[in-house]
């Protein structure tokens, strides 16, 4: 397969870097035609007032939160299946910007929950299983880095997204299952969105921002994690100078 | 909008905090890789 020839180090560290800044210029500039549409032209809500704006940056950070340990554990199948090198340093690449993207999540809701349910928590099933899925990334981030022997350590944190993503699942139809307080879902492919329009553009594009974001840091990460496990490759000496 | 703007402004500051460290942090390491594996800047 011609995408496997991706998964060495050598061919991913030059797309990468061709890649990254791209990323990085499509994240900013989603960014700031979402916040446009979000803060200029979306109307203020009938109930919430302005503090539902929060959305625009809390829906996007939990999408990232569930989907980047979906793709940690897509990366450990890979490894386990076709045993490239690259998937170790994916999973280890993704894990801090999945950690933060789960703290923005729980944090913004909270935020959020405050003014509008009266309460910064609620041990509901939503934000309880969003809670355990950032113990989950700091879990294989703390792991990875507890193994000093590479192969080992991208193991180890292979079995744990592979362990952990069964929570994923549970997050998102938590809402369905239990009665909880956190509202259903707000946008589905199955049913019309429950928001304005200019609302639901501003927080898709918002979301699509923070893949862009979500893309280059993980890029920028792996690129590094090379350099520091291929340092005494004579191939660095060529490429490694982007 | 008063009243909620500790709460939507706080969202938005932690947010920019959050990803100013990540981007800090993801510079700094690229930084280090790139003079341990001798690469010129």
């Amino acid at each position: 397969m011609q995408i496997l020839a991706y998964a060495a180090p050598q061919k991913f560290y030059a797309l990468a870097g061709k890649l990254e800044p791209w990323f990085w210029a499509a994240a900013v500039a989603l960014a700031a035609i979402g916040l446009y549409i979000g803060f200029g032209l979306a109307p203020t809500d009938a109930t919430q007032g302005d503090v539902y704006r929060v959305i625009f940056i809390h829906v996007p950070a939990a999408w990232m939160s569930m989907w980047l340990y979906v793709i940690m554990a897509f990366y450990a199948v890979l490894l386990f299946v076709f045993n490239t090198r690259m998937s170790g340093m994916m999973i280890r690449a993704l894990a801090p910007t999945g950690a933060w993207m789960t703290v923005i999540a729980l944090v913004t809701g909270a935020l959020w929950g405050r003014p509008t349910w009266g309460t910064y928590w609620a041990w509901d099933a939503r934000m309880t299983t969003e809670l355990i899925l950032l113990f989950l990334y700091l879990g294989v981030i703390a792991l990875s880095n507890a193994i000093d022997d590479p192969r080992r350590s991208d193991r180890a944190a292979a079995i744990l997204s592979l362990i952990g993503v069964v929570n994923v699942p549970i997050i998102y139809f938590s809402v369905k299952w239990w009665n909880t307080l956190h509202q259903g879902a707000s946008v589905s492919l199955m049913s019309s969105p429950k928001m304005a329009r200019l609302m639901l553009d501003a927080m898709l594009i918002m979301g699509l921002a923070a893949w862009m974001y979500a893309i280059a840091a993980t890029l920028n990460r792996a690129r590094s994690f090379i350099l520091e496990r291929e340092r005494d490759r004579a191939w660095l000496g060529q490429s490694g100078k982007h | 909008m008063h009243d909620y703007a500790f709460y939507l402004w706080g969202s938005y500051a932690i947010t920019a905090l959050i990803i100013g460290i990540e981007v800090i942090s993801l510079y700094l390491r690229r930084r280090k890789a790139r003079a341990d594996a001798k690469i010129e800047q």
